[in-house]
Order: structure tokens, then sequence, then C-alpha cells
């Protein structure tokens, strides 16, 4: 998370810090599927440390709504029996969870070192030239967001895009348009996944 | 004199993952066997004798550690594998657990035994979650196996090994903050003491080590603490892996001893292969972006944690960066610390406000707008970070300021004179974004 969401110098600005509550949302309760995955789950942790579970809680919620409203975090809170504010408080500290509504595809651009020095300014670039979107923007389509992440640990393989839960190694920033056209055409299909992955 | 690969041996085969393969090629779940039959005091007193370094960063000896953690208490203990490999240029976990999970798996046993924990929890970073998969689907091969669950093999001894997915926080590979995530908080760092040994997951004693430090333990148990010793220079045996990337021919994981020297990893025919288009080296970060640059002429040092370390720098998690004459130093600072100043957790001033200095001051160097005093106000925000946190974060976050003003001090300089960056790499963007909104 960053705790400088974009700030300038003047310091005045730095009082003024706007707090937006999420979006309330529908009504939210689990499928059956993923409230016994749930159920499974928060077993793996002793019987008083229900709260060890919240990150997978969130991520089923996430992933049965694409991201995360007020209605769904406090149905997770009464999974985990603590406070809404708890969980408000964890999912705005970690980076992969989204409390507005993202594209299809979640491109998220490593811009860190190893990355960098291999062409990712480029590739975020060319991303944002394709798509007409600036870094944190979905495009028209509702099919992509673009985001700039740090180190994905993946360094050997740069420039690296995680798309969503899978991966697209060594990008290239003149390949770039042909990938965006691939993913549009073959969905999830398309990426080249992670190379340890796919040797088997 | 060759090396013979021991973690990595069978990473490049196709089903070299699986539970038979391991079982078969790797002497699989012997070394387990062997754990059993012994006193898990006997264990611990083998790893110490290794002198097995924590692979993490630190290098702290890991028997050492486990020796540490508290004996006489009713309460649970735990073993905290730390799978969130988050340092920049860092990637080795990534293929052990993915090509070699028993025997990370087999590791946690052990280790468990050793200390008398009866749970181990794996928390991989949110972002490996094609490494999830495997992991979890070996685990469960494991089970059915009968080598986790209750009574394992038939000595009574019951161990479970979990993985818990983590959800993009750098900070959370800090053993304490990483113990507050698996809590189900923010990955905040806890003020020590008490250390995790004594008050650790969920206030039990605990022990937190790397998966490369985990995965040595079977061999350790197997093979015995002198041949452990002996596959390195003094206090640094073991076989090692090392990450490298940047700008080399053959980036990758490569696994030897600490004999090897930087110049072997970056320009051997085996290792790296040299820099790409065969550009002028300028620099090697060699333990991931915490630890201060080498130059040249410090090639020739053993890549070990003491040899390292005497040079001026950390092997820290063995991630070399390497970078060519393209690269402008303050660009790098700028790079890194926008890297930190998103990670900073927040829980203490100077790393929190400070980073974000530090990246302004950078930004603005770079774009052109420095002045003169900024090169003063940088290296003060930087001093007035280091050994003012509460962990290691913060020393880590002025590392490459500090670093890369003492060694190319004109480079900074020029900047200011000049009203702009005097080294415009071909790789780098028309219209960059910085300071990204999220
Ligand atoms: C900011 C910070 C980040 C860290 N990130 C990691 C990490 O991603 N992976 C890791 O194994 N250790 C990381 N460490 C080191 C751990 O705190 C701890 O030393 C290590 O897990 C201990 O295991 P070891 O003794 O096996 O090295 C980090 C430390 C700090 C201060
Ligand atoms: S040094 Fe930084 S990362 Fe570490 S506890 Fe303090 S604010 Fe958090
Ligand atoms: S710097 Fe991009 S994956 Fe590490």
């Amino acid at each position: 998370m960053s705790f400088h969401p974009k700030m300038e110098y003047a310091p005045a600005r730095f009082h003024k810090s706007a707090r937006t509550l999420p979006d309330p949302g529908g009504d939210f309760t689990y499928t059956a599927e993923n409230q016994a995955k749930f159920d499974a789950n928060v077993q793996r942790y002793p019987p008083d440390q229900r709260k060890s579970a919240i990150l997978y809680a969130l991520y089923l919620a996430q992933r049965q709504q694409g991201f995360l409203t007020r209605a769904a975090m406090a149905h997770v809170a009464g999974q985990i029996r603590c406070t809404t504010a708890d969980v408000e408080d964890v999912v705005s500290y970690y980076t992969m969870f989204y409390t507005k509504p993202v594209g299809t595809y979640v491109l998220n651009v490593c811009r860190t070192l190893s990355c960098a020095l291999l062409g990712a300014e480029r590739v975020t670039e060319a991303i944002s030239e394709k798509l007409g979107i600036k870094v944190g923007e979905t495009d028209a389509s509702g099919m992509f967001t673009l985001i700039e992440v740090e180190c994905l640990g993946a360094c050997d393989r740069a420039p690296v895009v995680m798309v969503n839960d899978d991966w697209e190694e060594r990008l290239a920033p003149e390949q770039v348009g042909e990938f965006i056209d691939h993913v549009r055409a073959k969905g999830r299909a398309a990426f080249t996944g992670c190379h340890l992955h796919k040797e088997k | 004199m060759a090396y013979e690969p021991v973690l990595t041996k069978h990473c490049a085969a196709r089903d070299g993952y699986t539970l038979d393969f391991y079982v078969k090629n790797q002497r699989g779940y012997e070394g387990l066997r062997k754990a059993l039959a012994l006193q898990p005091n006997d264990i611990i007193e083998q790893v110490k004798a290794s002198g097995l370094r924590g692979r993490g960063g630190a290098g702290f000896p890991t028997g050492m550690k486990w020796q540490f953690v508290l004996k006489d208490t009713p309460k649970p203990k735990y073993i905290c594998c730390n799978a969130d490999e988050s340092e920049p240029g860092t990637f080795k976990d990534h293929v052990l657990m993915e090509r070699n999970p028993h025997l990370l798996i087999e590791g946690c046993a052990i280790s468990c035994y050793a200390i008398g924990a009866k749970v181990a929890y794996i928390y991989i970073r949110g972002e490996f979650y094609h490494v999830q998969e495997v992991l979890e689907a070996e685990i469960e091969k494991a089970y059915k196996a009968g080598f986790l669950g209750r009574n394992i093999l038939g000595s009574g001894f019951d161990c479970d090994v979990f993985v818990h997915r983590g959800a993009g926080a750098y900070e959370a590979g800090e053993e304490t903050a990483l113990i507050e995530s698996l809590e189900g908080k923010r990955a905040q760092p806890r003020i020590k003491p008490p250390f995790p040994a004594v008050a650790g997951l969920y206030q039990c004693p605990t022990a937190v080590n790397n998966v490369e430090t985990l995965c040595n333990v079977p061999l350790i148990v197997l093979n015995g603490p002198e041949w452990f010793a002996s596959l390195g220079p003094e206090k640094n045996g073991g076989p090692k892996l090392f990450c490298i990337s940047g700008h080399v021919k053959r980036p990758g994981v490569y696994e030897t001893s600490m004999h090897t020297t930087l110049r072997e990893l970056v320009f051997g025919e085996q290792f790296a292969g040299g820099m790409i288009d065969e550009r002028p080296f300028k620099a090697i970060i060699p333990g991931g972006s915490s630890v201060p640059l080498l130059l040249e002429q410090d090639l020739d040092t053993p890549a070990s944690f003491d040899h390292i370390q005497k040079a001026g720098s950390l092997l820290g998690s063995a991630g070399l960066i390497v970078m060519n004459d393209s690269v402008c130093a303050v660009w790098l600072a700028m790079n890194l610390l926008h890297f930190y100043r998103h990670e900073s957790c927040g829980k203490c001033t100077p790393c929190r406000e400070g980073t974000d200095w530090l990246f302004k001051l950078l930004l603005r160097l770079e774009s052109g707008d420095g002045q003169p005093k900024d090169l003063d106000l940088l290296f003060g925000v930087s001093t007035n970070i280091v050994g003012k946190t509460l962990c290691a974060f913060g020393d880590a976050a002025a590392t490459p300021v500090l670093s890369t003003m003492k060694l190319f001090r004109g480079e900074y300089e020029a900047h200011v004179r000049e009203g702009r960056c005097t080294l415009p790499a071909p790789w780098r963007a028309a219209h960059p974004v910085v300071a990204a909104h999220q």
C-alpha cells in the first residue's frame, strides 16, 4: 500500500486527507461453493484464531464479485466474527484487493529495477497508448485495467506482467500491441504463463 | 572444482516436482525417516554443526535460532516458512517451491520435529498463485503417502503443513510482520523483544525460516553436517542459490558454492554469461535491492556472506542485479525509492515520511529541477532514517541513496549542473509514469 497517494509539494494539501468509504454495493453472501471453501480453510487455524482466514475469505469474495464492496466486507466480518472496521483495516493495507470495479483482465506491470532495466517503463507506455488509458484506469470496453506493481519475484524473465492470477513473462515493449490483441481474441489462453509452470 | 547441484539438480526435469520422482531420484523423505529415529535435540545439534545460515537475508545461524525456541511451555509451537520472496532481484524460492516442492515439505516436517511443533504454515506471497497450486497439490500427495498427517511413518509424530496466501505486501517478509499477517492483521512488524522464539504466532514460540533454509535441512540430516560445511568457505557452508538478473546474457537462478566469485557468476559461461551486447559493466547489487552497490574492482570477491560483507556490501537474499553503463545512478536510486516508498508499512515516521521525501527529491533531480542543496538534503534525510526505525526496512530504504551518492556523487552533481538527466537510457520510456496513483 502507499501512504502517499499523489501529493504535491504544497504542504497545505497534506492536511486534507479525504476518506472515502468503499461502495456499499448490493446484498452479498457467499455462494454455497465458496461457503464450503471458507469452512474448510478456517479449519487450518486453531479454533480461536478464525481471523487468520481473513485474507482467504476476502479472496473468495473478490473472486465472486470482481471487487470488494462494503456489503462483501460485512459478510466477511460475519464469517470471521470480527468487526467491519477490522476487515476494512486489512483490505486497505494489501494491494491485491480492489475496492472499485476493475476490468476482466488486470494488467499488473512490474516496474521495479530488474524489469525497468529491460524496458518495463516502455511496456507500461505501450499498453497505455494501445488502450488509451492511464495507469490505474480501465479501458472503455471494461476489459483491461492497467496497474503498476513492484517486483513480482521473477526478475530473470523481465519484463513481467501479472494478469489476474496468470503471468506473462518477457513481454518486450514492441510485442505489447500484439499481446493485447491476442488477449482480446483468446482470453486466458493468450498468456505465456510462468515458464517454470509450463515446462511440466 | 566442479560443483554438483543438490537443491536444483532435477529442476529442469519434466516431472522433477512429483512425489514419485522425488522419492526415486533424490532419496526423498529418507531424511525425515532418519530424523524421526533421532532425538529432536540431536537434529538441532546437527544443524548447528553444519553452520547453516538463514537464506532469507540476515544470514543468522539456523541451529541457534531453533535452540532459542522456548521448550518448557504448555503452548503449541510453530514453524512459519517465509515464502514471501518480495525482495527486488530475488526469485530463488519461486524455483524451489515450483520445481522441487517436496524438498520444502520434507524440510518443514523435519524442522517441526526438531523444535517440537506440530504445524508449519508456509506464508506465500499472493502473486505466486500458480506456485501455490502446485505446492498444495503436492502437499496433498505427501499426506496420502503418509509423510504428513497423524503418526508419520509409525513414529507417533503428527505434523500438518498448510499454505497461507498473502495479498501483496513486501513488508510481510519481515518475520514479525509475517506473523501479524498470518494472524489476519496488517503486515506491520512487532516491537522486539519478545522475539518470535518466545512469543510469535498466536503468542506461541515460533521459528520463522526462509524456503531455501528449510530445503537445506533434509540434506543436512541425510548427508551429515560435515558434508554440508565442506561445500563452502568456513562458516559459509552448503549449497547456495544465486538469482542473477539485469543486463546479463543469461539471467536465472544458479546453484553453486559460496567459493564462487561474483565475477564468475556474472561473466562465467556456466552462469550468467556476461553482459548483453558486450556493453561495459557499471555496478552490481549483490543481495537484493536493500544492500550497497559493488563495482568492477570488487568482482573477485567470493559470493559468501562474510566475504561480501568485507567488501562493503551484504549477500542478503543473493539477488544479484547487474547493470551496464547505460544506468544512471540517480535514476537507479529513484527507481528503488519508489519501491520503498510504496512498500513502507507506515508504522514508524522516519521510514514512512523519509522514503516519500527521498523519492520526491530524487524525482526532482532526475527531472532536472534539482538544486545544489538537494544533495545535502538527500544525505540528511537518509541518515535520519538509518538506525531510527523499528525494522530493518528503514536502513534498507536509505541504502540505495547513500550507496549511489558515495560511489557516483559526480552524477548527482551533473544532474544539478546540467538541469537534466545526463544518462538517458534507451530502455526508458519517453514520458515515464512516475509516482503511480495507487
Ligand atoms: C523488510 C524485510 C523484508 C524481508 N523479506 C523477506 C522475504 O521476502 N523472504 C524471506 O525469506 N525473508 C525476508 N526477510 C527476512 C526475515 O525477516 C527473516 O530474517 C527470515 O525470514 C528468517 O529466515 P532465515 O533465518 O531462514 O533467513 C525480510 C526482512 C525484512 C526486514
Ligand atoms: S521501518 Fe518502515 S517498514 Fe519497518 S516498521 Fe518502520 S515503517 Fe514499517
Ligand atoms: S523486478 Fe520485475 S519481477 Fe523482479
